[in-house]
């Protein structure tokens, strides 16, 4: 029996909300993303981590990325290829846009059924919005089992998959068989680096919409090399009912957006000197809210 | 009449938590909607279970009890919830934001085609108009921090239902009711929605523990951020704790940094805690965070700048080094307790 496996990784292009700075709110109050430096998203290159350990110990296996966002997501797919994956698709379209984790989840499992991997692995949740549904819903809409929080991929048999889960109070050690949806979580090992040579393979890997935009710059010699083309599909590509897809196929609404406004508390302000902290102790003793 | 449901978790013979502080908040929505709470137990093994979710307020009670949907696993387990959910109609589905209620929910919703809010902070009931002037009334508003928690965000599902949420635990209040009310029991025809094919992940191995760390418990707790700097420093708090025999937290920053464990983070993604005095030393204070640690009645922040928004819901705000500060506070305590 083959063990060679056919992959794909879910990415997602993220703002990187965990380095929030001062200029990252507009006057009126609105996130500004343009502040925000686009990253990949943390969880999911810890999947493709686990994606590439498994091309290493099957051979013949390839790694496809599969990401959804507006053009510069690319970037992901390039990242992707630097580190060594062996290619990739941006699903863009205006009509994929304003997508709830539902709608979003239909139009990956839609780009799956044309992609046909034995699994699919992905992060478990991606930092803007740390909801963890896209996996266990793309694995419904595909009919597929779903193994979540995965840590480590132990092994494969050419049928069955054993691998440990990290949950909130323990570990789980689970075997199943392929077809197979796979999150991992943050507690499985990094991403290995780029890797040299397959940066300077893949360093003018494009989207048909980026070479036209990059026009005369890009050397007329690459256009035609396969596999620095990375693929852009759309609603047409991917097929399904339109209704289900972007802002008509997401049953969450957002009613209201609160930016956050501490309340005002009276605080005391006290510095470092030992004046200061014998006195802040002195007083949470005498309340009694130490010793 | 449409109802609440509440999936309820189940470890060990125990109920978590969680599906009982889901059952106690189930009740204030089901006063203000005029309808009842429904619990869903599935597992092996429950009898006697039922009593307890009566105890938190559940009317209805349907028990899938059934040697192998014990432990959890997703697939008989999502078989059964969407089989009661199609026809007991409930207008509400409610579960825990736990390992089990985020790995559940999510294929729950992709087969009902109808919207999940994950990790709400709060629950309310309220009315909608949208822009082609639409209203809809007794919504349930489904409110989370967003955005790596700069935003606080209102989820609303106007025309799908159920409404889905997860919860995390101890975000909300655990309360039995006064006197214990008669609910019914029904029995969950397992057969019926569960097929082999659903038993197609085993589980080999499994080691669940009693959370060793348990900050949620703690009257003190002595909190670091990414400010601390390194895990050397985070012993600091180990030493502050050990003295004021309080337990040690950390933000998501330290804990992603690799300063604490995750079982020590405080916050949305981690555990809320109340304690009665909470010292955050070198964390900054975004929301997430603090919609963690705010109900703590005293907070004291440790922290070299003066602007950062801890200091806005803090008691005390001590502007300085941790490394200075901590040393001091030790010294102080053990001079004063003499």
């Amino acid at each position: 029996m083959t063990t060679s496996l056919k992959i794909v990784v879910l990415a997602k292009q993220v703002p990187d909300t965990r380095n929030v700075g001062k200029n990252a709110m507009k006057e009126d109050g609105t996130v500004n993303r343009a502040a925000l430096p686009a990253i990949f998203n943390p969880e999911d290159l810890n999947a493709l981590e686990q994606a590439l350990r498994l091309k290493d110990r099957y051979p013949g296996t390839t790694i496809h990325l599969l990401t959804m966002g507006p053009g510069r997501a690319a970037d992901i797919i390039r990242e992707g290829l630097f580190r060594g994956a062996d290619g990739g698709v941006l699903l863009t379209d205006r009509k994929f846009a304003g997508a709830d984790t539902l709608a979003t989840s239909y139009a990956l499992a839609q780009a799956l059924r044309k992609l046909q991997p034995h699994i699919v692995i992905a992060g478990r949740q991606a930092i803007d919005g740390d909801t963890a549904q896209v996996g266990p819903q793309v694995a419904e809409k595909l009919g597929w089992p779903q193994v979540t929080y995965a840590e480590e991929i132990i092994s494969y048999d050419g049928k069955e998959m054993v691998i440990k889960r990290r949950l909130e109070r323990g570990v789980e050690t689970v075997s199943a068989s392929l077809p197979l949806v796979v999150t991992v979580h943050a507690s499985a090992p990094g991403c290995r680096p780029r890797h040299a040579k397959q940066l300077l393979k893949y360093k003018h890997a494009k989207t048909l919409s980026e070479i036209q935009e990059a026009g005369a710059d890009y050397d007329t010699g690459l256009k035609n090399v396969d596999y620095l083309r990375v693929p852009e599909w759309g609603v047409a590509d991917v097929g399904g009912e339109e209704i289900q897809f972007g802002l008509s196929g997401s049953p969450t609404k957002v009613k209201k957006i609160e930016n956050i406004v501490f309340q005002a508390k009276e605080s005391k302000k006290l510095t470092a000197t030992d004046g200061d902290i014998d006195g802040l102790i002195k007083e949470l003793m005498a309340n009694h809210t130490i010793g | 009449m449409n109802n609440i449901l509440v999936y309820c978790e189940i470890e060990s013979g125990r109920v978590a938590d969680v599906s009982l502080e889901l059952l106690t908040k189930g009740r204030g929505l089901a006063a203000q909607l005029g309808c009842k709470v429904e619990a869903l137990a599935v597992g092996s093994k429950l009898s006697g279970i039922e009593k307890e979710l009566m105890n938190y307020g559940a009317h209805i009670i349907h028990v899938a009890d059934e040697e192998r949907l014990d432990p959890f696993r997703t697939l008989p387990h999502a078989a059964i919830t969407i089989g009661v959910i199609k026809t007991e109609q409930p207008q509400i589905v409610l579960f825990g934001a736990t390992s089990v209620g985020r790995d559940l929910a999510p294929r729950v919703s992709s087969a009902l085609k109808s919207g999940l809010t994950a990790d709400c902070t709060s629950l309310e009931i309220g009315d909608h108009t949208d822009t082609k002037g639409n209203t809809y009334t007794n919504l349930l508003y489904q409110i989370r921090p967003a955005f790596g928690g700069n935003i606080i965000a209102t989820i609303i599902n106007p025309d799908h239902r159920p409404q889905m949420a997860t919860v995390r635990e101890g975000v909300m209040k655990k309360e039995p009711l006064p006197a214990l009310v008669q609910g019914e029991v029904k029995k969950v025809d397992v057969g019926k929605y569960v097929h082999d094919a659903d038993f197609a992940v085993r589980i080999i191995e499994r080691h669940i523990e009693d959370r060793k760390v348990d900050i949620k418990g703690a009257s003190i707790i002595v909190s670091g951020g990414y400010g601390v700097g390194s895990k050397e420093n985070f012993k600091q708090l180990f030493d502050l704790a050990a003295v004021l025999g309080a337990e040690v937290g950390a933000s998501r920053a330290a804990v992603d940094a690799g300063f604490a464990d995750h079982a020590r983070q405080v916050g949305q993604t981690g555990v809320t805690v109340r304690p009665k005095l909470y010292i955050a030393c070198g964390i900054s204070g975004q929301i997430q965070h603090t919609a963690g640690m705010d109900q703590s009645a005293i907070v004291i922040s440790i922290n070299p700048d003066a602007n950062a928004p801890i200091n806005q819901l803090a008691d005390y705000a001590v502007v300085g080094d941790m490394n200075e500060v901590i040393p001091k506070m030790i010294k102080s305590y053990r001079e004063n307790s003499k």
